[in-house]
């Protein structure tokens, strides 16, 4: 089942009458339960492509339609419900809330989707397990090391029931054993959840565990090859 | 649990947040203490008029407060004033005449307004007895005893048992005179009425004016408290028409229109304060919303709408404001509730004060409505004071936000 198509999308950015064209006519597809990663240099437009497809960003042209809907139409307060609903975001920087515990910033999602109390507490238990942070659940970001802020983060990132993850170089700042801990953690909950992970990276360790690799070049894809 | 993560962020910046506090802390505290001594200085002004000088009501000849002629008298003041004192709600009632005169000691004399009163009655009526400061109220001296202000006793340069010759005009026009011994002197808050009244036995007047009994110039009315004369002026209109009716704030329109305008004006004092203190809270949030950028990016990003980003930076400020207002507003009450009891005392300017009227003692005083009025406006100030920081964190794009370096 196709989760996101994108079609012909082209960002243009003008800085100071230079147009530069970060995503140059790159259309691609993805279907539930991909295990994906956009790779390329720094300045290849990896991140640009992420966040169009997060509709963090609009395109200058082109469609994108996640689960039959072209989000293009979207106002930006509507996009922000969308995301709300079907896109799980994992950050290079981990971006937790800091004054909240691991077991809040997993339920603060679903809090804004408007589960119940025990529906929540229910799931961020679940999550968190899944991740191996039962024992930290009431440790706030600050008393976490990186690899441990990034599986809270991917939890929240799950908590919604998205269609898909988007993960912009999540092991960017971790060391290998915690690259190694986050990259069997999301596959084991691709596997589990069947949830379509969508990495942006320059980390061959996380390239090596893509099942589909595309790579990103001046903004245009280069080549999409499946990674067994 | 976005009370608790705007409860929560305050904390993130404790010296920021500690400062901000105690900023709109001194605010509101500096602004509702000088509510309270406001309060209690015109209070006192207020009691001071009502229960020295003039009373709750005063009735008088239709003429009498233009002319201040002595013919301009009440006649059969007794029951009228036996037929008030029979109301509800009224305490005391007091008759009295009045003459414009003449008062001369050994060494200088001064132009008075001479009240002939009851002495008994008066109790009930004036609190002069209480304010004798030299002699006693009508005791020690058995023929003519008059009381007099202790700005007058100065002026005169008289002392207690001193004689004084008060000279005035006879209903039939006639210069008339009468030799008075001093029995007291008092000291009000007010050294202009200090200065202009003196008080003697009803009956000795009586004689000195050739005047017939059971007339008057003034009936003083004393309600059970402040608010009931309106109603009762009323009645006494209907019951008497041909007489002037008058209450205090009638008589002292001055006074009526400082208790009103000390209200409106604290308000606005109180408003300058919290306006100032806003644009301290608006440079705070700002700073805020810029620390925090990349987080509200990634807030908006994963489905914070932004409605909710919003009331989260305008709870943020209101628990900000609210903090400070509430601690300002309790370390107020306790200095109110201190200088309440002791006093305040401005003796080092107690000349001017007396001669505007006003007591050298102030006893701060606050009511609900301020502290609520207050409380409400610091809330106000919170919600007013975020609308423009709050407007720039949802005006942020999350792609952008999320790229800064904050």
């Amino acid at each position: 089942m196709k989760v996101l198509d994108i079609q012909n999308i082209t960002k243009v950015y003008t800085d100071s009458e230079i147009e530069v064209k970060a995503v140059n006519d790159v259309s691609l597809s993805f279907s539930q339960g991909e295990f994906a990663a956009i790779v390329g240099p720094s300045g290849s437009g990896k991140t640009t492509l992420l966040n169009i497809i997060g509709g963090l960003d609009k395109p200058t042209e082109g469609e994108i339609v996640i689960n039959s809907m072209n989000i293009n139409k979207l106002s930006s307060s509507e996009l922000i419900h969308f995301r709300l609903h079907n896109i799980g975001f994992v950050f290079q920087a981990y971006n937790l809330i800091p004054v909240l515990t691991a077991k809040e910033n997993v339920e603060f999602i679903m809090e804004l989707q408007g589960k119940s109390k025990a529906e929540r507490e229910k799931r961020s238990l679940e999550l968190l397990s899944g991740v191996g942070l039962v024992d930290r659940i009431n440790s706030r970001p600050a008393k976490l090391s990186g690899g441990q802020q990034q599986r809270v983060a991917v939890a929240r990132a799950l908590a919604s029931k998205p269609m898909f993850v988007l993960a912009d170089e999540p092991t960017a700042n971790l060391d290998s054993k915690s690259t190694e801990t986050l990259l069997e953690i999301m596959e084991k909950l691709n596997r589990e959840e069947n949830i379509t992970f969508i990495f942006s990276t320059h980390d061959q360790r996380v390239v090596n565990k893509a099942r589909r690799v595309i790579t990103v070049e001046d903004g245009r894809i280069v080549s999409d090859k499946s990674n067994s | 649990m976005i009370w608790s993560v705007s409860w929560r962020n305050i904390w993130r910046s404790k010296t920021r947040s500690l400062v901000i506090i105690t900023a709109i802390a001194l605010g509101v505290f500096a602004g509702v203490y000088t509510i309270a001594f406001m309060i209690g200085w015109v209070n006192q002004r207020i009691n001071g008029v009502i229960n020295t000088e003039v009373s709750h009501l005063q009735i008088h000849q239709a003429d009498y407060l233009e002319t201040n002629e002595v013919h301009c008298y009440i006649p059969n003041i007794g029951e009228i004033r036996d037929n008030i004192a029979n109301n509800e709600g009224v305490k005391a009632v007091s008759s009295r005449l009045i003459a414009s005169c003449m008062i001369s000691s050994a060494e200088t004399s001064s132009g008075i307004l001479l009240t002939g009163i009851n002495p008994k009655c008066e109790r009930e009526t004036s609190n002069v007895h209480t304010k004798i400061i030299k002699g006693k109220y009508f005791e020690g001296v058995k023929r003519n005893p008059i009381i007099i202000g202790e700005k007058l006793a100065q002026k005169l340069k008289v002392k207690v048992r001193s004689k004084l010759v008060i000279t005035v005009t006879e209903m039939d026009g006639t210069i008339s005179g009468g030799a008075f011994r001093v029995a007291g002197i008092f000291k009000t808050a007010n050294s202009a009425f200090d200065e202009a009244k003196a008080f003697v036995r009803i009956s000795d007047l009586q004689k000195l004016l050739n005047i017939e009994d059971n007339v008057g110039h003034e009936i003083a009315i004393l309600m059970n408290k402040n608010g009931g004369e309106n109603i009762i002026a009323q009645k006494l209109r209907r019951q008497y028409p041909k007489l002037n009716i008058m209450t205090w704030e009638e008589l002292l329109p001055d006074i009526k229109m400082l208790n009103e305008s000390t209200d409106f004006s604290l308000y606005i004092y109180v408003v300058i304060i919290l306006l100032s203190l806003g644009f301290g809270i608006v440079n705070t949030m700002l700073m805020v919303i810029l620390e925090r950028v990349k987080e509200f990016g990634m807030l908006m990003a994963i489905g914070m709408s932004k409605i909710r980003v919003f009331t989260m930076v305008v709870l943020e400020t209101v628990f900000l404001s609210f903090v400070g207002g509430c601690v300002g507003i309790v370390l107020a009450l306790g200095l109110i509730a201190l200088t309440g009891k002791i006093g305040l005392d401005l003796s080092l300017w107690a000349e001017g004060l007396n001669s505007l009227g006003f007591e050298a003692i102030i006893y701060p005083e606050i009511g609900t409505v301020p502290v609520v009025v207050v409380t409400v406006l610091v809330i106000i100030t919170g919600i007013l004071s975020a609308i423009y920081p709050a407007r720039k964190a949802i005006k942020l794009n999350p792609a952008e936000a999320l790229r800064m370096d904050t």
